[in-house]
């Protein structure tokens, strides 16, 4: 039982980041009908910022706070200079190029930090079962979908850009600038996508380290429901526990099929997910 | 071609002295190479009611989306209060206090009753925004029930109504209605229609109906333009197009 208990924790802490890379990407999804490929690599540029950070300062909560402000600021970036003008012309090449991004900043950041692995120091500590790092994910994964919630659900900003994103022409015949809501839901995504990097990424670090992840993340946000926030949630936690009860009852070995094995459960049971829209209607 | 289908434009029967709230001079918009709008002039006279008619694909959606900026215009020029705002971005002319509630409402189903509302006025951003909340509330007292519930939830009239409400919150001086009637009970569409005579006496908005309900509009309105192809085919006194039977045959219908 006891050892039930820390695998579902277990399962919670790693799905807690899986949630926040499934966020990032439902954020932007549910605004522009767009899956950003390349917000593993926003994540990435993220971290590696916050590795730079720590370093020159000693201090681990800099960093992480630089990797918030990268991520906010490179996301607002991507999509007013690089994905906007293309959107314009077609949505599957918008998709294209952030695929693309993806290439590209991957490389860029082996040409800058190089590609070899480097030790992230971590302001807790991630050994043991269920450790400081793990309740931190939980906690700090926790704030930021509740954060979410209320701006969405209680601010004028947030009124506007769901506004935005569910009938754009309605928004700016309601003087709302839709341009401007695109910019801040990339840019909040893209933290979002920051705080996942700096939860899944350490204690190494590596052009690549998000690959794997990134993988997760795209799989708890298609379980969830690809449109809906919470449902991004529940399924990152559900393929975080499920990767932890698998692994932890049957094989390590047999942890990434789990995630496929979910995607393949639920979506032949529910085929827009958890939360299909009807239901993300409601919230 | 202006000249012709235009008997006496410059000199604008309706109103001759008062300068009109909103001017529309020789627009023309395309979609592509179709040409939808071609030298479309008009003068709605503040507080006036005004109905513009005409059979499906006469150009009169499109005449309302050039004049919020959804459309782009090819040429002419569009005055509000005298401003040139032809070429303003679509929430630039909102704020300008040129309201549009497109076909269909534009009603966010998804967002609650008091959601939209809220959405109408967010632009102000000053202290009145709460009492026109209250003044709308209770011009639709359908909607104040309705208040925490979605959009989706609501009837075709109730929609209608919420559209409308939403533009009111931000206090417009001229209203566009894109075809309010479409798919309303007569009963219900009578209500909206005395609504918009009420709002006028009341807060003095100035109202500009898209109508395929020729009858209807022409009955509440004081002035109508009659649309064909992207032109105005004709224009004049509501009750006047309303008695002309060679109008009424070759472009209204009825």
């Amino acid at each position: 039982m006891n050892y039930f208990i820390t695998l579902t924790l277990n399962g919670l802490a790693s799905g807690a980041a899986y949630a926040a890379l499934a966020l990032s990407l439902v954020i932007i999804y549910q605004a522009t009908r767009l899956v950003n490929f390349a917000q593993p690599a926003l994540a990435l540029l993220s971290v590696y910022t916050a590795y730079t950070v720590t370093q020159l300062t000693g201090s681990y909560w800099l960093g992480f706070a630089a990797a918030l402000t990268t991520g906010l600021l490179v996301g607002a970036f991507v999509e007013r200079v690089i994905v906007r003008p293309i959107a314009r012309t077609s949505q599957l090449n918008a998709i294209i190029v952030t695929l693309g991004l993806l290439l590209v900043v991957q490389g860029a950041v082996g040409m800058i930090w190089g590609n070899e692995q480097h030790g992230f120091r971590y302001a807790f500590s991630y050994v043991g079962r269920f450790s400081p790092a793990d309740v931190f994910s939980l906690v700090a994964v926790g704030v930021v979908a509740l954060l979410l919630f209320g701006l969405y659900r209680f601010t004028p900003l947030g009124l506007r850009m769901r506004a935005a994103a569910f009938h754009p022409e309605a928004a700016r015949l309601s003087g709302v600038k839709v341009g401007l809501m695109l910019t801040a839901g990339w840019g909040i995504a893209s933290l979002i996508g920051a705080l996942a990097g700096m939860l899944a990424g350490p204690p190494f670090i590596s052009p690549n380290v998000f690959d794997v992840v990134f993988v997760f993340g795209i799989t708890a946000a298609v379980v969830g429901g690809l449109d809906n926030p919470f449902g991004a949630v529940i399924g990152g936690l559900l393929i975080g526990l499920g990767m932890s009860y698998v692994s932890g009852f049957v094989g390590p070995e047999l942890a990434t099929l789990t995630a496929l094995a979910i995607v393949v459960i639920v979506l032949s049971v529910r085929p827009d997910g958890i939360l299909s829209r009807p239901t993300a209607r409601k919230v | 071609m202006n000249a012709q289908t235009l008997p006496g434009a410059a000199g604008n029967g309706a109103s001759p002295d008062a300068e009109p709230i909103l001017a529309v001079e020789n627009l023309s918009a395309s979609y592509g190479a179709v040409r939808a709008l071609d030298n479309v002039s008009l003068a709605v006279p503040a507080q006036g009611l005004c109905a513009v008619l005409g059979a499906n694909g006469a150009g009169k959606t499109t005449l309302l989306r050039t004049l919020t900026g959804l459309h782009r215009a090819s040429s002419g020029r569009v005055l509000l209060e005298g401003e040139d705002i032809t070429r303003l971005p679509t929430e630039k002319v909102i704020t300008r206090g040129l309201a549009h509630v497109p076909e269909g409402g534009g009603v966010i189903v998804e967002l609650t009753v008091e959601e939209n509302l809220r959405l109408g006025g967010l632009w102000r951003s000053d202290r009145r925004s709460s009492t026109t909340f209250d003044e709308v509330m209770d011009l639709f007292p359908p909607l104040v029930e309705r208040r925490t519930k979605t959009a989706s939830t609501l009837s075709g009239g109730e929609r209608q109504m919420l559209a409308i409400g939403r533009a009111l919150m931000g206090r417009p001086r001229v209203l566009l209605l894109d075809e309010p009637s479409l798919g309303l009970a007569p009963l219900v569409t009578k209500q909206i229609f005395t609504l918009l005579r009420d709002l006028r006496d009341r807060i003095g908005l100035t109202v500009v109906l898209v109508e395929q309900n020729a009858a209807g509009a022409l009955s509440v309105t004081e002035h109508g333009y009659v649309l064909n192809q992207g032109s105005v085919a004709a224009e004049g006194p509501s009750d006047g197009l309303l008695a002309d039977d060679r109008t009424r045959h070759a472009y209204l219908g009825f």
